[in-house]
């Protein structure tokens, strides 16, 4: 019996082995090019525990700078934010918040109220691969998943990515086993700018009411932040579009009202902000660059800690060791992109 | 349930688990139930057809199977008392009952058959005929279920009925044994067209687990999805390419397209039947082989006793031989030896024999005329093939070629071209563009045409053509190492090192090499049409 169970052993770990060296290779590393994928991922190296944690798309992740709250109020926070992130997604990532840790606010951007049903593949993978297995985590696979997807390929993600061999590059090898960090507590820096030449109009709709599953979502997302004693802050953050239609800023005001909630359209405060369209966007309104962020954060900050009496945290030893890491970082990516824009004209290095 | 799905895969882990855990006549009991299960997940509206045909065909059977029985007996007991003349006609007399219930159970499930996938077919023919005709008014189509696999387990079923008709064996008595024989879920959708004395042996048998039944069970399914996966969906997306726009891509493009969909072909049918071997055999039971590496055939002849091997024995032993014993043969063979002479005269009962079986070959391959013409071309091939045989002799009086390596190696690709340009009726939308298609690799190749571009333009990379080219190559010497014997028994044989490193490495190539998943549309596999 001995004799068989060594070699059995053996195999079964070269089995092991083989698949997981396999899929540390041929999973995407999103450490160049298209970077959102590696965000949801490092909100689990923050060892701190947040009094803010911002859920949503990239209207938060683009647009609020945890370093400048930091800096200027001293709030530690986290976005947790990631591209065209659902509201079923919002919510798994605040309930695995929650109980990871207990934040005094939930800021939760509402454009993503305008998708009732799963959107697309590529999307899903950039929120779901990079958060822990937890129950969340399932939960929010089954609510995400397309029609063509299954479960099971993120359980065992190279059933995924195998199709990735032909596509193998120097990252893949060099990110295998580590990942550099791509954000700033969530925060995804650009320091270029590119003011918009025309803003789209909106394309009239038949029907403006937001569909019930992201309403379920949404009625869930506050049962649990009221069940845990933590402020749920509905924003729709600024940008020239995609439209925020004003029937569904009435949803959203009617929403909030009717669950005591506070709900912000920042859209309606870009004067107050101080935003310059033609100097605080990298793509021509759809986002803020770092500058825009800055000012938001400035604003947002003053509510947070005026309105929401959220503390001011400078001077704890642990926190003020982690944020001048983070600063480090912080100043030296716009340092590199400021000398990248100047020297080819664009943030990456390369020539536009 | 595609045989490449997740659900396929998750539901043979459970069949298998549970029917190791039963014992005795539980195992097939269960095998049964799993079947209906797979076919009701399909649609449940299949379950009525095949259930019909299992029970006439069961009750047509043992009523056949019974009246020989008890005419036997009183056959025995009373033959002595009768006169020649009497014997005789208590023979005919009893086979007359048995033939009629014979022909009842035959012509009602042929006629299910039949309804089910050729009444659109028939209307379009009357539909063409009446515009032909001047006449603007047409027969809408109806729209049928086509229940899957309905021509395998059809043609099963009613080799079932004429061996017991025919006094091979006597029927089944458990109607639900025979229910197993009739939808045993791994050959259910592409078969092989099992022969109820063959599978019956293993079937209903008890089977303990034993490794190393289960492994070869195990090995023989990964080196179905190697096929498939790796070679058939990759290469699908050129075949694809190519037919879809045959404006575009003719000339070399043709031939390339008809030499990818012989490979295509090959991979996605024998490795769908590698993987219904394999899952029986992982519980225990034998299914019939259904190919012997018919690429390496030297002549179509040849090739038709190597390829779907169950089905070309079908077609001989139950309409080849059949009508040409029959007795209108029998007249017609002494008329046209009478009025063409011997030597002509003894052909024509047999050409009109191989003609019928290649028609209706073609037709069972699905209702078009593309396959009605792709049967009759075997047919005019193989025929020119025979009447040439005269000429091949005195050639090879001449000429000492024959044995050598380079005339083997010329056969076999004679072979491959002549199948794969009879194949390329499978691809074309109808019969008139696959002719211009043909013409066209010899009226419009041009050489721009086999630039590294021009096939990078299909679909697929440069990669995924080394990919292909690799796993033929494994493939062909796979096939030539079979020459000498079964490859799972050589590699029993290795260290467990070594057995280890072969199997685990196909593994991960075709997990990793595979062309599933988002990105990639898995077919079907092709043979389920039918």
């Amino acid at each position: 019996m001995k004799k068989t169970k060594k070699p059995v052993a053996i195999f079964l770990i070269i089995i092991v082995l083989g698949l997981f060296l396999a899929t540390k290779l041929l999973e995407p590393k999103y450490m160049t090019g298209i970077l959102e994928g590696a965000m949801i991922g490092e909100y689990y190296d923050d060892p701190t525990d947040h009094n803010v944690v911002f859920i949503g798309d990239c209207e938060l992740y683009e647009n609020i700078s945890p370093v400048d709250l930091w800096k200027e109020y001293g709030i530690n926070s986290y976005v947790r934010g990631s591209a065209q992130q659902l509201i079923w997604q919002s919510y798994y990532l605040a309930e695995e918040t929650i109980k990871r840790e207990h934040p005094d606010v939930i800021v939760f951007n509402v454009l993503s109220m305008q998708y009732n049903n799963p959107q697309s593949e590529a999307y899903n993978r950039m929120t779901l691969d990079g958060m822990r297995w937890s129950d969340s985590k399932i939960d929010s696979i089954k609510a995400s998943m397309t029609y063509e997807e299954h479960f099971i390929d993120y359980v065992f993600p190279l059933l995924r990515y195998h199709s990735r061999w032909s596509d193998l590059g120097t990252d893949d090898f060099e990110y295998m086993f580590h990942r550099n960090k791509v954000s700033f507590n969530g925060y995804y820096m650009r320091v270029d700018s590119r003011a918009p030449d025309s803003v789209p109009e909106g394309i009239p709709k038949i029907d403006y009411t937001f569909g019930s599953n992201a309403y379920m979502y949404l009625n869930m997302l506050t049962k649990l932040c009221k069940t845990n004693n933590v402020e749920l802050i509905l924003v729709k953050a600024p940008s020239l579009y995609p439209v925020w239609y004003n029937q569904w800023d009435k949803q959203m005001v009617d929403y909030a009202k009717a669950n005591n909630l506070t709900y912000i359209n920042f859209l309606d405060h870009m004067n107050d902000i101080g935003l310059d369209w033609s100097k605080d966007t990298y793509d021509g309104g759809l986002h803020l660059n770092l500058s825009g962020a800055k000012k938001l954060s400035s604003y947002f900050g003053k509510i947070l800690q005026e309105e929401f009496k959220v503390p001011d945290r400078r001077g704890e030893d642990k926190l003020e060791k982690y944020w001048s890491g983070v600063i480090k970082r912080y100043d030296k990516e716009k340092a590199k992109q400021e000398k990248n824009l100047e020297l080819y004209g664009s943030v990456n290095g390369k020539k536009k | 349930m595609l045989f490449t799905s997740y659900e396929f895969l998750g539901f043979l882990l459970v069949v298998f688990l549970i029917y190791y855990l039963l014992r005795g006549k539980a195992q097939w009991s269960f095998l049964l139930i799993s079947s209906y299960v797979f076919y009701f997940i399909a649609d449940p509206r299949y379950l009525i057809f095949i259930a019909i045909t299992t029970v006439s065909t069961f009750f047509a059977a043992r009523a056949i199977s019974d009246k020989k029985s008890s005419f036997d007996a009183w056959f025995k007991e009373h033959k002595k008392e009768m006169e020649k003349d009497e014997r005789k006609a208590a023979k005919a007399k009893a086979h007359a009952v048995e033939k009629k219930i014979f022909l009842c159970c035959l012509l009602f499930n042929l006629g299910i058959l039949a309804v089910t996938k050729y009444t659109n077919f028939t209307i379009s023919n009357i539909n063409s005929i009446l515009n032909a005709v001047g006449n603007k008014g047409t027969l809408s189509f109806v729209d049928l279920v086509i229940p899957m696999g309905i021509s395998f387990y059809t043609f099963q079923t009613m080799g079932y009925l004429i061996d017991v008709y025919n006094g091979k064996f006597e029927a089944q008595r458990s109607i639900f044994k025979f229910a197993l024989f009739v939808s045993f879920f791994p050959q259910l959708v592409q078969g092989p067209i099992s022969r109820y004395d063959d599978l019956s042996k293993t079937l209903f048998e008890e089977h303990r687990f034993d490794w190393r039944t289960v492994s070869f069970g195990l090995e023989r399914i990964l080196w179905g999805f190697f096929k498939k996966l790796v070679i058939a969906e990759r290469i699908l997306v050129p075949v694809q390419a190519i037919i879809q726009e045959p404006d575009k891509y003719n000339g070399w493009y043709a031939f390339a397209g008809a030499m990818f969909y012989a490979l295509q072909l090959y991979a996605d049918f024998t490795g769908g039947i590698d993987i219904t071997i394999g899952v029986a055999e992982t519980m225990g039971i034998k299914v019939t082989e259904n190919f012997i590496r018919p690429y390496f055939s030297k002549n179509i002849k040849e090739y038709w006793n190597r390829w779907h091997i169950t089905m070309g024995t079908w077609f001989t032993d139950y309409i080849f031989y059949p009508i040409s014993a029959s007795q209108f043969m029998m007249k017609l063979s002494k008329k046209s030896r009478s009025v063409l002479g011997n030597n002509l005269g003894k052909r024509v009962p047999v050409y009109l024999s191989s003609f019928i079986v290649w028609f209706t070959t073609g037709i069972w391959h699905g209702a078009s005329w593309n396959f009605i013409v792709w049967g009759l071309g075997n047919f005019v091939v193989i025929m020119i093939s025979q009447e040439l045989e005269p000429f091949y002799r005195w050639f090879h009086s001449k000429v000492k070629v024959a044995g050598t390596f380079g005339w083997k190696l010329f056969q076999v690709i004679r072979t491959v071209l002549i199948m794969s340009s009879l194949r390329m009726f499978d691809c074309y939308r109808d019969v008139p563009l696959t002719f211009k298609m043909f013409g066209s690799i010899f009226t419009k190749a041009r050489l721009s045409q086999l630039s590294v571009n021009a096939f990078t333009d299909l679909g697929i990379t440069i990669a995924d053509y080394v990919v292909v080219f690799i796993a033929m190559v494994i493939l062909i010497a796979v096939s030539l190492i079979q020459r000498s014997g079964s490859v799972r028994e050589k590699i029993a044989e290795l260290s467990a090192a070594r057995r280890f490193a072969i199997w685990y490495g196909l593994f991960m190539v075709t997990l990793i090499f595979g062309a599933y998943g988002i990105g990639y549309s898995a077919s079907q596999f092709i043979y389920n049409q039918f």
